[in-house]
């Protein structure tokens, strides 16, 4: 069973507890950009076999979303962090690194 | 290859049995292939099994990094129907499901197709309405379904419990003609006639990167060496997202896992496939008496075919309140899949930015069905560039807008 830690509130819960959003990170670009960078953002997944950074909704509780680095070819979980950011944190990144040195990291 | 029949039984049956060639050959592959299919699942020995059939190309070889079947073909209920709500779907699952009508005769392989029809429960008044409109559609396409009142699904399978007090059954889309088939002789069924016709299937042989010239396929490396090819069909399902990165291009595809399981077997008690799209369960009773149960996908991306333990205990507590007689009995075995599911809910049959690579993914939770109308109109697809089949579930429909939704037409049980 999946258990992630909400960074908003604190408390580590399993999954029946969150709602999956998908794949973190994605660009929504602006007024005027291409069909093509509309539909990348729109429906382009990169679904890897490995590290994944991910959104997570703490649903049934304090109802905030944040984001997780989990392995989908493991269920390991590498950590969580808030959702107001572009990109991971370095640190986070570092912690991966360090399990996974054969990782390309995030891009 | 010697046919099978029942003068070659009692042929063998004379001499204990000694004589039974190997069903296809594991040869080493070659330096070129004119095709090389990756995945050996149903889909990917059903698109060789046409290429060489229909269109005379047998230069081909069907490479899979696993065992023969061992991927979702070996993993999901066996559910056959075509029921689908849109026209396209309505024409590739109807396909598909024809061709398993007379498959056993023509792979000379009994994938012991059982057309013994196949009930979905409306248990809300949307759904009442939702399978009206699908009954309507499928009448408009040539396919045969129609809606049945609560008695005839009472008459059908005794053991259902229509007046559940939650989810009364009110009625049902009743396909006489959908059913089950045996999974794994599907795959061993084409399997055999590929290699009969000179394929080479090539187990235990992972692809490790695709080699491209001028924006055109060249080959594939793999665990066993460099093969070149002039056409690449990528029919890997869960893994499609992990090859097409291989080859330089990204798919709107994410990998879940779905689960399955059977119960302890028992006498006949259900003759018909029965699918619970509001409570998320379906059932059918296997040839061995198991009870045969799936339900929902998990929402996140895995690879590990395993999938979460509560949706194990939503679906047989659905399940358990439909068919309150089989609250007693053990669960046998559990096991996952890693379905490609698409935003929606329609497969990929598809040329690719890259020349020479063609697509055929994303049928998510439901690919068994389709598998005879798939390789169909993937053949076609790699041998003429053009399946009127195939046309619609191009991967330009995600840029144009143009899709083909299936996802709540389909409800869960897909």
């Amino acid at each position: 069973m999946l258990t992630l830690t909400c960074p908003c509130c604190g408390v580590t819960v399993e999954e029946t507890e969150l709602a999956p959003g998908g794949e973190a990170h994605l660009k929504r670009f602006g007024p005027g950009s291409t069909d093509e960078e509309f539909e990348t953002y729109m429906f382009a997944r990169k679904n890897p076999k490995g590290v994944h950074f991910e959104r997570w909704r703490h649903a049934y509780g304090c109802g905030k979303w944040f984001l997780t680095a989990r392995c989908t070819a493991t269920l390991e979980v590498f950590g969580s962090y808030p959702a107001q950011t572009t990109e991971p944190p370095a640190e986070l990144i570092a912690k991966i690194k360090e399990k996974r040195p054969g990782w390309e990291g995030y891009k | 290859m010697r046919r099978y029949s029942i003068f070659a039984v009692a042929r063998e049956a004379l001499r204990y049995h000694a004589g039974w060639e190997k069903a296809w050959a594991s040869p080493e592959p070659k330096k070129r292939y004119d095709v090389i299919v990756v995945g050996a699942g149903g889909h990917g020995l059903a698109t060789a099994y046409y290429l060489g059939k229909v269109h005379g190309i047998t230069n081909v070889a069907v490479i899979e990094k696993g065992w023969l079947g061992g991927g979702n073909t070996g993993r999901n209920t066996t559910i056959i129907r075509s029921n689908y709500l849109q026209d396209p779907s309505a024409a590739i699952y109807e396909k598909a499901r024809s061709l398993y009508e007379g498959l056993s005769a023509d792979l000379n392989y009994n994938v012991m197709f059982s057309p013994r029809g196949l009930l979905m429960l409306a248990q809300s008044e949307h759904e009442v309405r939702g399978y009206k409109r699908t009954v309507y559609a499928n009448n408009l396409q040539g396919v045969e379904t129609r809606w049945i009142t609560p008695g005839e699904v009472k008459d059908l399978v005794p053991i259902l419990n229509i007046e559940g007090p939650r989810y009364p059954v009110l009625g049902a889309l009743y396909q006489e003609r959908g059913g089950t088939a045996r999974h794994d002789a599907v795959a061993w069924g084409y399997a055999r006639k590929c290699s009969a016709m000179g394929m080479d299937i090539i187990q235990n042989c992972e692809v490790t990167g695709v080699r491209t010239a001028r924006g055109k396929v060249v080959g594939v490396n793999t665990t066993k060496g460099e093969i070149d090819c002039s056409k690449l069909a990528m029919v890997v399902a869960g893994h499609s997202s992990v090859l097409a990165e291989m080859a330089g291009f990204r798919l709107p595809i994410e990998s879940a896992a779905l689960q399955a399981w059977v119960s302890e077997p028992i006498k006949p008690t259900i003759d018909v496939v029965v699918m619970a799209n509001l409570v998320h369960g379906y059932m059918s009773q296997s040839d061995k008496g198991e009870l045969v149960i799936g339900g929902g996908t998990d929402g996140f991306n895995n690879y590990t075919q395993r999938g979460s333990w509560h949706h194990v205990e939503q679906t047989t507590r659905a399940l358990v309140e439909t068919f309150p007689v089989i609250s007693r009995l053990k669960m046998l075995r559990q096991w996952g899949g890693i379905v490609d599911m698409t935003g929606d809910r329609s497969p990929i049959l598809s040329k690719t930015p890259v020349g020479g690579i063609y697509v055929n993914c994303g049928w998510g939770t439901g690919g068994f069905k389709a598998i005879p109308g798939s390789g169909y109109a993937m053949a076609e697809l790699v041998a003429k560039d053009y399946s009127p089949l195939a046309a619609d579930f191009g991967l330009d429909r995600f840029k144009e807008g143009r899709f083909i939704d299936e996802s709540v037409a389909a409800g869960v049980a897909h």
